[in-house]
């Protein structure tokens, strides 16, 4: 690596931080002066300066022109992160979101003045239900995890409302972290369910451990090894003859839509990841929307607020009182998500009902191409059989190469791709969970497959130091966790400016 | 269908190389009984012009806050952003990127994070910040969890001038866990006190400053009976403009702050998405819920940032960890920190002052409306005011003189009678003296 | 004399008179990778034999650790809130938890001993 005088590298430019520039003299907006007024803050006014920098448009934008070069995303290439479904994000989607009368309206107008609103969450909420066949939703989950607490907790109200104390969830071993999490925040302990040999829960051992104390089984389907639970069917009879919930963890709901209606399958509550499924935008780590659809039974104790439209148009139900449910309470501030649901209503009215079944089609398809090319390569499939929307591999074909799955990532960095979720789920010794989505085209497809084979190539010939020194191309080589760990620096200040070591 | 990129062909071809006749086959394992054969009822696909229209004509149907003078406030804030955020945040790379678990291709999302966690430490006058919660409601149930965890105790005492929203929803969140949670009243005339209120079984009070009928008030004699009684002192911030101006809750001593974050960068978006600030000390750290970056170095020793003190999170500790937050508001912190970059130490205050300004403005003149009372002594740009009506009837008769006077405090608090004639009215830079005009003007008509 | 015990759960106990002191073994620090942090208990504490009785993390992992026998925490290696690491340096030596004055001397006996301990990890 050639040393430049600056330590850019062309494109690749080196940023400071915010607090690194600027100074006093300039500003980034130009705002009109304050009348002279008597303040009225009571002596509360702030003492001494907060330190920010200043800085005027153009620094502001170059630098952040520059961190975003820093980064990879879907717009620059494949990202195929497993149980993240990193698909396309439509920009028709971001324009709507923008139009004022949907981002420029406030939460408290009265009801007469957000009449579209109200029926655009509703029209959202009517294409869930239709696509799940489930009869309720709450619209107000945030994420993924907060649906889960929605459901979990709209279980929990319904079974406390029957005079039930249960007091076990049970969750398969290769269960999101987020389901226990969950279900310690209502008040559950957790005990785990194995997989059988095929990456299925195991039945049977379900059926040992259910019994009138469980609560709810949590299950993620198709699940965390991209395989469809086969024995569904049986496995919601099981946990609803024990009196229990079936909660479904809709995370890979992208592999189904369109295809299968989740209320067939026995499940009484799932969420759905509208940040994945539905095309809506990850954004380096939010916002996303966890709309939670409910069964019969769970319904009346779905949380507040919820929509209703009479005589006079739509209306807002905000309070128990106006309710003739019993209603578990308030999960998040204001109504949900809206604007991120009005991203995913476009993606939903863009593809229309043949469109979803075509691209969990696609989805599906994509995967097992993956499967099959990367198979064919040496790569050692976790699972016999077709997999779903995203394809399982273990790490025994890089047994006695001294290369390792984290290795393989770094590597394929320097191929310019993001590599696969590795090392989740945790049942699978090394693993790489490949998720293309139905997004990649077939060329991108194949490159990627030959990436990685070629890389899985220089492990098996010796060349295993070009991949564990790897990466070498991108913007930073693997940083220090340790450290990063050990002495946790968490923000600026003036004594944290140095260059590393 | 314009998002799949597969043609027939490349999908005929597929196949073959997974060997399949076809495409179903790879759905083998769905149960018969769960395939619908009557379909879904769902419309076709569409066009993008056809979507468009569609959803535009729906967007038509709601009036916009920027076409009606609008003082709504209560949580959710009209500023002008300005136009470089939306035009940077929209960028694929920060827009279309996951949470960055890879660090090596995301030091831009994870630089902007360590920079956005040392904004809101500096305008709160705390330690140390996280990488965002979903919003201000659950950053404060959150934040109420912790103070449990932190203390071992279980009474967590809220506040008459906490937001209902942040109060309800600490409710919800805490009900099926060891915590016992106290809601004060509504406090609209600033009476309550807390300080008595606090014993040796309390884990935290949870507070608001600017409060939610808009007196500001200064908590650092609660923070001393808090630290006292070995309490937490949890301070909410709903406006975090106010901090360009108002003494920031870690000069009053409070132990952790939470706050929305929406006002700074972001549209209103009918109140969602939101961004929950969370800012702590730096030795709670470890009980912190949420995401954290941190600064290290890569392997040829150049500053670099990483996702950190991960063990708190559920993806390792599971049923343990201090929250199930995942997915958090990534791209709304961008937008505030974006802001803020603009702003600066002179752009921040100066917006802050502009703020005050107008509120002290419009208070004044709808002081001077016969029957109508300011009700906080000291605020910064949101007051009460008592009026002699019921409030959702005044604004119900206002908007349909297209005016957004601001939200009455029944929406909250149905069941309390005596807030009926309470009006809540926020000002921001964004009201012209036309806006107040109109809204004194209107006032006085529908009062006469 | 010292006595040098250990468990399933890869905790060792050194015992000197009534009092034990607590760590992790060799083994279970090479499994845990660079420690980045010990969370250690309460001095006064009473914790029951395979009780949690502290933490310990690395980047990507946490581990409690269990208190061998059941007692009363006299003592916590301060030493380990500065330097994590020191786990990885001298797990069986200076990287200790915790000191336990053991309550009953009878649980003692369902400890392994170094030899059935290395058995074991050797058929993991």
């Amino acid at each position: 690596m050639s040393n430049t005088a600056t330590g850019n590298r062309g494109l690749t430019l080196e940023e400071p931080l915010l607090f690194e520039q600027g100074g006093p003299g300039r500003s980034g907006v130009d705002l009109p002066d304050a009348l002279p007024v008597a303040e009225r803050l009571g002596g509360l006014r702030r003492r001494g300066p907060i330190g920010l920098p200043d800085l005027s448009e153009p620094e502001v934008v170059r630098h952040y022109t520059r961190l975003s070069q820093q980064n990879f995303g879907i717009d620059t290439v494949i990202y195929p992160l497993g149980s993240c479904t990193m698909k396309h994000n439509p920009r028709l989607n971001e324009k709507v979101a923008r139009l004022p009368g949907f981002a420029d309206l406030h939460p408290f107008q009265p009801e007469s003045t957000v009449q579209g609103a109200l029926e655009l969450l509703d029209s959202a909420a009517r294409w869930l239900k239709a696509l799940t066949g489930m009869p309720a939703i709450a619209m107000s989950p945030a994420a993924g995890a907060h649906g889960e607490l929605c459901g979990l907790m709209t279980i929990r109200a319904a079974l406390d409302d029957r005079g039930q104390a249960r007091r076990l969830v049970l969750v398969p071993e290769s269960a999101h972290g987020t389901n226990p999490a969950t279900a310690a925040i209502c008040g559950y302990e957790v005990e785990t369910v194995p997989a059988n040999a095929r990456g299925r829960v195991d039945l049977a051992a379900l059926k040992a451990r259910l019994s009138g104390d469980v609560a709810a089984f949590m299950l993620t389907n198709p699940n965390t090894c991209g395989l469809f639970e086969d024995e569904i069917l049986a496995i919601a009879e099981a946990v609803h003859r024990a009196g229990a919930f079936f909660y479904c963890d809709g995370a890979n709901y992208n592999a189904i839509v369109g295809r299968l209606r989740v209320a067939d399958l026995g499940i009484d509550a799932m969420h759905i990841n509208l940040h994945k499924t539905f095309s809506t935008p990850h954004g380096g780590g939010g916002p996303g929307a966890g709309p939670t659809v409910l069964a019969a039974a769970l319904a009346p104790f779905a949380p507040l607020p919820s929509i209703v439209r009479d005589e006079q148009g739509w209306r807002l139900i905000e309070h128990a009182r106006d309710s003739r449910r019993k209603p578990l309470g308030r999960i998040k501030g204001f109504h949900g998500q809206f604007s991120v649901i009005v991203r995913a209503l476009a993606y939903m009215m863009s593809l229309g009902g043949d469109g979803l079944r075509q691209a969990s089609a696609d989805a599906v398809l994509s995967a097992n191409y993956l499967l099959a090319r990367l198979s064919e390569g040496g790569l050692t499939p976790a699972f016999a059989g077709p997999c779903m929307h995203e394809c399982l591999f273990d790490d025994r074909f890089l047994d006695g190469t001294g290369v390792t799955t984290l290795d393989l990532a770094k590597a394929l960095l320097d191929e310019g791709a993001h590599p696969m979720t590795m090392y989740f789920p945790l049942v699978v010794h090394g693993a790489l969970l490949i998720e293309p989505t139905e997004t990649e085209s077939k060329a991108s497809l194949d490159a990627f497959a030959d990436a990685l084979l070629a890389l899985v190539h220089k492990a098996r010939s010796g060349q295993a130091v070009e991949l564990t020194a790897a990466p070498r191309l991108t913007p930073r080589r693997r940083l220090d966790e340790t450290r990063a760990a050990r002495q946790p620096v968490l923000r600026w200040k003036p004594d944290t400016t140095d260059k590393g070591d | 269908m314009r998002y799949l990129p597969l043609s027939d062909a490349d999908r005929r071809a597929m196949l073959q190389t997974i060997g399949v006749a076809d495409v179903e086959d790879l759905f083998g394992d769905v149960p018969a009984a769960a395939r619908p054969v009557d379909g879904f009822g769902l419309p076709d696909h569409a066009s993008e012009m056809e979507v468009e229209r569609r959803l535009a004509r729906m967007a038509a149907r709601n009036l916009s806050a920027g076409n009606a003078p609008c003082f709504l406030g209560a949580g959710a804030y009209r500023h002008h952003v300005p136009a470089a955020v939306d035009a940077l945040i929209q960028r694929g790379e920060f827009l279309t990127s996951y949470t960055p678990y890879q660090p090596e291709v995301s030091q831009g999302t994870l630089q902007a994070l360590f920079e956005f966690q040392t904004q809101v430490a500096m305008i709160t006058a705390m330690e140390v910040a996280n990488a965002s919660m979903y919003d201000a409601a659950t950053a404060c149930a959150e934040a109420a969890a912790m103070a449990c965890r932190l203390t071992r105790r279980r009474r967590v005492l809220l506040s008459g001038q906490l937001h209902p929203h942040y109060r309800s929803v600490t409710a919800t969140q805490l009900q099926f866990t060891q915590a016992q949670v106290e809601a004060q009243p509504p406090d609209p005339h600033s009476g309550e006190d807390l300080i008595r209120r606090v014993d040796g079984e309390t884990a935290c009070v949870v507070v608001q400053n600017p409060g939610f009928f808009g007196q500001l008030i200064d908590y650092s004699d609660l923070g001393e009976a808090c630290r006292a009684a070995g309490a937490l002192l949890v301070v909410a911030v709903a406006e975090p403009v106010s901090l360009g101006l108002v003494m920031p809750p870690g000069a009053m001593g409070a132990d952790i702050v939470v706050g929305e974050g929406q006002p700074i960068g972001n549209s209103l978006n009918f109140g969602g998405p939101g961004l929950g600030l969370f800012a702590t000390r730096q030795k709670y750290v470890r009980q912190m819920p949420g995401r954290l970056c941190g600064q290290t170095a890569d392997a040829d020793g150049r500053r670099g940032f990483v996702l950190t003190l991960a063990t708190r999170e559920q993806h390792i500790r599971r049923e343990k960890a201090t929250s199930n937050i995942c997915t958090n508001s990534g791209l709304c912190t961008l937008a505030f920190s974006i802001h803020m970059a603009l702003l600066g130490e002179s752009g921040f205050a100066h917006l802050a002052a502009l703020n005050h300004v107008q509120a002290v403005t419009a208070a004044d003149a709808l002081a001077r409306i016969p029957g109508v009372r300011v009700l906080p002594s000291a605020f910064f740009n949101e007051f009460a005011v008592k009026l002699p009506r019921p409030a959702a009837i005044v604004v119900e008769a206002l908007a349909r003189r297209g005016i957004l006077a601001g939200v009455p405090a029944s929406r909250f608090y149905p069941d309390h009678r005596e807030l009926s004639p309470i009006l809540l009215v926020a000002c921001t830079e964004t009201n012209s003296p036309e806006d107040v005009e109109a809204l004194v003007g209107g006032l006085r008509e529908v009062l006469r | 004399m010292s006595e040098l015990w250990f468990t399933r759960e890869h905790e060792w106990i050194r015992i000197d008179g009534d009092v034990g002191t607590v760590g992790i073994t060799d083994h279970a620090q090479r499994q845990l990778g660079d420690v980045v942090f010990a969370e250690l208990p309460e001095i006064g504490k009473l914790v029951a034999r395979g009780a949690e009785a502290a933490v310990v993390e690395s980047v990507k992992a946490a581990s409690e650790v269990y208190a061998p026998v059941g007692g009363e925490v006299v003592a916590v290696n301060g030493a380990l809130a500065d330097q994590p690491g020191l786990v990885n340096e001298s797990a069986e030596g200076d990287a200790w938890f915790f000191k336990i004055r053991i309550a009953d001397r009878g649980e003692v006996g369902m400890l392994m001993s170094r030899s059935a301990y290395d058995a074991m990890v050797a058929g993991e």
